[in-house]
């Protein structure tokens, strides 16, 4: 269910790491929480957000929640096709759905975060 | 709700639980929000049929030779008026005018009097009822005694016709029968909180999960779903039903929610009458609008209002609507600025958010 190479944040965010390219997305346990997702809210390409700041936010029927960057970097691409399809963050959310792509300034942060065991077991705890 | 009091729980917990449904905290009670899904919910009631564990919901009872006299005095609508097997939505008030409770009043005979009332709310509504009974009444809280289910929807007659000799199509709307469901003692009536056809039945907390069990099988060949409060919330939304805690509380008076139509200053005296009567004379200062938004956005729930530029109001319920495909919402407005058709502004996350004023309710079913 998890990827193996992505690493997660205890806010249910993910990224992976490719050089100094970040690709970063919601967990399927977020899209699960959230329910129905209706808007998606990112940020432009060329902003730069620090490691656990707000890059945006995700929508759903029921409530808005931030979602928080878990690396620093500048956005070089945001997920155009989430405009038209916010729904597809319910179905695909580690994959076709992700947030956007970021050049890492600090790569090495996404080693303190949690894998795919960790996050799996951190969720397991949660319920 | 910030408590370490472990939640409440219905009869029907552990169905919800083996459905998969995911559960939230409401109102200090453990309940479930979704099932499939709000929209796949949602759509289910307006296409065809969901069934909804409402068991959360109080029940009070008031009996004796001058019942209708309390009755008549602790809420709004013209209880003594009601006949034998009719229900009617009413407020419980304040001696201000401010809701204490909004409550659906059922007349079961001459002497008794069966009140459902919001999960939340129920031991306040039984202490202010109980505190104003001067008269030859006994008040009863009796939620212990009944599990809810509510069946809705345009398909929600045949389903439930196949478990009871009730003819359920006499039964007219807002109006109810003491029968059977599936050989047990059930109330039911035709009522709901959905905009939709359907009823909402009352039955032993025993006898709750069989039945739940048999409304699901009863309602399979037309794509019965089990429904959460996420679905309910929507669909209440979109037919302008109101929600304690969102369009009414202690703080709103019947006639600023436009629900001036449960409000019988003729009847007599109640309490929270001489406030509507001086909110009447000196008149309204504020509102309940609706609106659909423009710009891209959702005003939520507590989102402030802008006219002009200037704070104005604030969002009481806001939504996406499953059925319109839009965004929708209720707030209050000053009431000189509450015209329909009028440009708002909504602070959407610090951003302003045009909306427009619509006429109400969103949704009306054909009949």
């Amino acid at each position: 269910m998890y990827p193996e190479n992505y690493r997660y944040t205890k806010e249910h965010e993910w990224v992976l790491v490719e050089g100094d390219t970040g690709t970063i997305g919601i967990t399927d346990h977020a899209q699960e929480e959230l329910g129905d997702i209706v808007y998606v809210d990112l940020p432009k390409v060329g902003t730069a957000i620090e490691q656990g700041k707000s890059l945006g936010s995700v929508e759903s029927v029921k409530a808005v929640s931030d979602v928080y960057c878990p690396v620093s970097g500048e956005v070089t691409e945001a997920n155009a096709t989430l405009a038209d399809k916010p729904e597809s963050l319910n179905s695909d959310p580690h994959g076709a759905a992700w947030l956007i792509k970021l050049k890492l300034s600090k790569p090495s942060e996404a080693e303190s975060l949690m894998t795919a065991a960790e996050y799996e077991a951190y969720i397991g705890a949660e319920k | 709700m910030s408590s370490d009091a472990p939640l409440r729980t219905t009869p029907l917990n552990s169905v919800h639980r083996s459905l998969g449904a995911k559960m939230v905290d409401f109102g200090g009670w453990d309940m479930p929000v979704q099932y499939s899904g709000i929209i796949d919910e949602h759509n289910a009631v307006r296409n065809s049929v969901g069934l909804f564990d409402v068991s959360h919901m109080g029940e009070i009872e008031i009996h004796g030779a001058e019942a209708a006299k309390l009755a008549d005095l602790v809420t709004t609508n013209h209880a003594a008026k009601l006949k034998i097997g009719q229900a009617h939505y009413s407020g419980l008030l304040y001696p201000h005018g401010g809701f204490v409770d909004d409550i659906l009043v059922h007349k079961v005979a001459d002497d008794r009097y069966f009140l459902c009332v919001n999960a939340g709310n129920q031991e306040k509504d039984f202490e202010h009822i109980l505190a104003h009974n001067r008269f030859d009444a006994q008040v009863e809280f009796a939620s212990e005694r009944y599990a809810q289910l509510a069946i809705q929807g345009p398909r929600a007659r045949a389903t439930l016709q196949k478990l009871t000799p009730v003819d359920l199509a006499a039964i007219k709307y807002y109006w109810f029968t003491d029968g059977e469901v599936s050989g047990t003692p059930a109330r039911i009536a035709h009522t709901g909180y959905t905009g939709e056809d359907g009823f909402e039945i009352y039955v032993p907390p025993a006898e709750a999960e069989r039945l739940w069990n048999e409304v699901l099988a009863a309602g399979a060949e037309f794509g019965i779903k089990p429904c959460g409060l996420g679905a309910r919330n929507t669909l209440r939304l979109e037919a302008k039903m109101a929600l304690y805690g969102h369009e009414i509380d202690a703080s709103i008076s019947p006639l600023e929610a436009d629900l001036g139509w449960i409000v019988k200053l003729d009847k007599g005296d109640f309490v929270g009458r001489d406030a509507l009567v001086k909110q009447k004379e000196h008149g309204l200062t504020r509102a309940l609008v609706g609106f659909e938004m423009c710009g891209r956005g959702i005003g939520r729930d507590g989102y402030e209002v802008y006219l002009d530029g200037a704070p104005a109001g604030w969002v009481t319920s806001g939504s996406p609507s499953p059925t319109l495909c839009k965004n929708i919402g209720l707030c209050y407005l000053p009431i000189g600025q509450a015209q329909i058709g009028k440009t708002i502004q909504i602070m959407v996350r610090n951003q302003p958010v045009d909306a427009i004023t619509v006429e109400t309710p969103f949704y009306k079913r054909a009949k």
